[in-house]
């Protein structure tokens, strides 16, 4: 084979594997994917067994502990549909009622059973005032 | 003293333009008394800047609230340390920072290449000094860190208790000494874009800044994992969180960078891709700047929208569209001088490491960027979790590790089958045997990939042991040295070569942490009341007794209210036995009491984990409690309805008499507690990886000579092959 001829064929190797990495990188992360949502949306049409990332704030006066666990609702970021959430597993040092909050699970009966340790709570705002300040 | 730091700042903003201006005139009329004229306003620059900051310093020390950043994130009783590390807490101190550390940069790479390369030097100063004149005018214009209040409060926020931990306050200038250091090879390739000499000469007036930003940027991400593992109370060090994503990319490009310029040194290839590799990392790295202040992906770091998301998105365009058309016009001049001739050598060895750092780096930008593309194709925002960044990392981090191993001994142009058996033939067969002794001796064969990394870490230290090895032992029969004695010369003799060994044999022994305590851990989470014992892993663990501590703060993070456990633990077989004391610190809420009154108010602020870990380079055991408070609900009610009138120092006896309350009379606890099987070699793997970019690094006397003659050489060599 001449010089030429083996580096074009290196060079269509080495793009189809790029090509058929990218193709499943691609195929993998939308079939793996969690959808964001938001409480008023789980309220109004939560698919069964579907998994969700749920944002929005704590309600006051409605994070309870049991046992392990913790239940609490989390309600719309500007509203006040709000959906219950049951959780176990570790509780981020800045979870506090009114707080912003990401949470991961599904929809069952209405509540929001958390996936263990998916608890993800956003920083308080006294420290980021208005414009929004936290060291990395 | 505003006035002053804000003048310094305008006048750096000045400086900086007039330094532009300069550099681009003086090259363009080849006058040098106007490059060297922008490179004095360059030094001006640091000066001013330099004397800003030390301006802010003095007002976090002396906390003077009249600043509008110094009440965020300081108060009068904050401790020291982390009232002079407060500043990069804010954004507009963080901006600060980043114009800082540009500006020495920028002067210390000016002065080391003053009396060289004055074609490219121009076009880099101008690109150096645009840079610095983006950052300052944000500081000067939108963020400026010297607002001031007419009237000052009485008391500032403090420092989030989150962040007081010593790693995470020197964690932000690694990361932004790291990001801010690849700005200078950056300059260097676009003026030597924009000149034509597109040789090896920008890299080799750059490398020693590359290798710089990728040591802090690495030891920066490196004190991140260390501070998320202990002090979070989740027990973990890496989450594929957005804005570790953020600093691990350009890292990633930088280290791919770092070996695909050794390959256009030696054999003027891969010009194309060195130069788009700078410019992706550094773009990477102002992305990484600004994704942790944009809010604009879910984090646990960034938190609410800036104000600085046009400007900065703008800014990432701009320089990426200038660069992707000054390359793509550049494009004849950056032909390659020689081409590939073997699969089998290090040239293509290198090439394939840059193809899968570069797509170790595109799976992460994917993943990390998922909820915007998603909400772009489908409408609904997804996101993608640690399993799916897993599942292509591990792999990819498998051929990494082999490549590792492979890349440092392998022959140039065209290795032969001698070569091979002399540089593979011994650390193949240690890996065997370390495959094989795994298979018999531990459950390693639980974990594929964890088997896999094992015997790969045995292939890496065994490649890199051999050279040392017949490095030694050469010195030895020439020179007759003792071999310590011949170890410390043929190391200070070849620093680069032999730092970049010691980088690679870190890199192994960080993966075998990374994958023996991924594959092996035990965690387990449970609710104990004092007396009551469980177990995890090969422990017994008890909780003894609660401890409950009021004004006695011993992690220096200055909480006024601690409570903690005291935990035994237990091997089962007997002989190990230790004490744990994991706590959770309390702050008090704002003034103006909360739902609890005056008194539930100093339960009710920020509470912080304070993990406790028995370190050790066979196994790490982690323990973190989360106290039940909900037995303080009565006392503190009762306190505030009986006490709430009393002046202060009763009121804080009154508080004390409520700490103690609960050691008195304990509720259960919930615990988490892990037992992960070499973890600290993640720590150490790190530390002998700083060890060696430190090595190659330190400067040789009469390296400049050398490198000149290598130089020659090697080009000699070239035209001789040619010919």
């Amino acid at each position: 084979m001449n010089p030429r001829r083996k580096r074009k064929l290196r060079a269509v190797v080495l793009l189809t594997v790029a090509l058929l990495l990218a193709g499943a990188l691609v195929y993998t992360s939308f079939s793996a994917a969690t959808e964001a949502a938001t409480p008023s949306q789980l309220v109004r049409a939560a698919e069964a067994g579907r998994s969700y990332e749920l944002t929005g704030k704590v309600v006051d006066g409605s994070v309870e502990r049991r046992g392990d666990g913790l239940s609490f609702a989390v309600r719309d970021r500007t509203g006040r549909t709000a959906i219950p959430v049951v959780y176990s597993g570790v509780v981020p040092d800045p979870f506090r009622e009114g707080r912003e909050v990401i949470v991961e699970g599904r929809v069952r009966d209405g509540t929001l059973v958390a996936d263990r340790d998916s608890l993800v709570t956003k920083c308080p705002s006294k420290f980021s005032e208005q414009k929004g300040s936290q060291s990395s | 003293m505003a006035a002053v730091g804000s003048a310094c700042l305008f006048v750096g903003l000045l400086t900086a333009v007039y330094a532009v201006v300069a550099a681009l005139y003086g090259a363009l009329t080849s006058r040098r008394r106007w490059v060297d004229s922008s490179r004095y306003a360059m030094y001006a620059l640091a000066g001013l800047v330099v004397t800003a900051f030390g301006l802010l310093e003095v007002a976090y020390l002396t906390s003077d609230l009249s600043f509008r950043i110094v009440t965020q994130s300081s108060s009068t009783d904050t401790p020291t340390f982390y009232k002079i590390t407060g500043m990069w807490s804010t954004q507009e101190g963080s901006l600060l920072l980043w114009v800082l550390l540009l500006s020495i940069f920028s002067a210390a790479v000016l002065r080391a290449t003053r009396r060289t390369m004055r074609e490219i030097v121009p076009y880099a100063t101008a690109v150096l000094g645009a840079i610095a004149v983006f950052f300052l005018a944000l500081s000067v214009f939108a963020e400026s860190p010297f607002t001031t209040f007419a009237t000052p409060p009485a008391q500032g926020n403090g420092l989030n208790p989150l962040l007081r931990h010593p790693a995470m306050m020197i964690h932000p200038p690694m990361l932004y000494s790291g990001y801010v250091g690849f700005s200078i090879p950056f300059a260097f390739a676009i003026g030597a874009l924009i000149t034509r000499r597109t040789g090896a000469d920008w890299i080799r007036a750059t490398r020693r800044f590359a290798l710089i930003a990728w040591t802090f940027l690495g030891f920066g991400i490196m004190l991140g994992a260390l501070w998320s593992y202990s002090e979070l109370g989740w027990g973990g060090y890496w989450a594929w969180d957005p804005v570790e994503n953020a600093s691990l990319m350009p890292w990633l490009t930088g280290t791919a960078f770092l070996h695909s310029v050794m390959v256009q040194e030696k054999r003027g290839m891969l010009k194309v891709w060195n130069v788009s590799l700078i410019v992706t990392t550094f773009v990477l790295a102002l992305l990484g700047t600004f994704l942790v202040r944009s809010g604009i992906l879910s984090s646990i770091h960034a938190f609410g929208a800036s104000t600085l998301g046009a400007p900065f998105l703008a800014f990432i365009a701009a320089v990426l569209v200038g660069s992707v058309v000054l390359v793509l016009v550049r494009l004849p001049d950056l032909r390659t001088e020689a081409r590939l001739d073997s699969l089998v050598s290090r040239e293509s060895v290198f090439v394939l490491n840059n193809l899968v750092l570069v797509g170790v780096c595109f799976v992460i930008f994917w993943g990390t960027f998922f909820p915007l593309i998603s909400e772009a194709v489908t409408g609904t925002e997804s996101s993608v979790g640690p399993p799916w960044f897993n599942q292509y990392v591990t792999p990819l981090a498998l051929v990494l590790v082999l490549l590792a191993g492979i890349g440092p001994v392998i022959a140039w142009r065209r290795a032969t089958l001698a070569n091979l058996r002399r540089a593979f033939l011994a650390p193949v067969a240690l890996a065997a045997a370390t495959l094989v002794a795994l298979l018999v001796l531990t459950p390693a064969a639980e974990s594929v990939p964890s088997l896999i990394m094992f015997t790969l870490t045995g292939f890496v230290l065994a490649v890199v042991g051999q050279e040392l090895w017949r490095g030694v032992g050469a010195r030895r029969a020439m020179a007759g040295e003792s071999p310590p004695v011949a170890l410390a010369r043929l190391v200070a003799r070849n620093r680069r070569r032999y730092g970049g060994y010691v980088v690679h044999a870190g890199i192994a022994l960080l993966f075998l942490g990374v994958a023996a305590s991924s594959a092996f851990v035990d965690q387990r989470d449970v609710r104990l009341r004092p007396g009551e014992t469980t177990e995890v892993g090969d422990y017994e663990v008890t909780y003894r007794e609660p401890t409950a501590r009021f004004l006695d703060d011993r992690s220096g993070t200055g909480a006024p209210i601690t409570f903690g456990a005291v935990i035994d633990v237990e091997h089962l077989n007997g002989g190990e036995r230790f004490t744990l004391d994991p706590a959770r610190n309390y702050y008090a809420a704002g003034e103006g009491g909360g739902p609890m009154g005056t008194f539930g108010r100093f339960f009710q602020g920020e509470s912080t984990t304070e993990v406790d870990v028995r370190w050790g380079v066979r196994r790490d055991f982690w323990m973190a409690v989360q106290p039940d408070l909900r037995a303080l609900i009565a006392p503190i009610k009762e306190a505030n309805r009986r006490f709430a009138g009393l002046p202060g120092d009763a009121q804080t006896l009154v508080l004390a008499a409520i700490v103690d309350g609960y050691r008195r009379d304990p509720p259960p606890a919930t615990f988490r507690t892990l037992v992960s099987p070499m973890i600290a070699w993640i720590w150490i793997g790190g530390g002998v990886m700083l060890l060696g970019a430190l090595l190659a690094l330190w400067p040789t006397t009469g390296a400049r000579e050398r490198r000149v003659t290598s130089v020659y050489a090697a080009r000699l060599g070239r035209e001789l092959s040619r010919a």
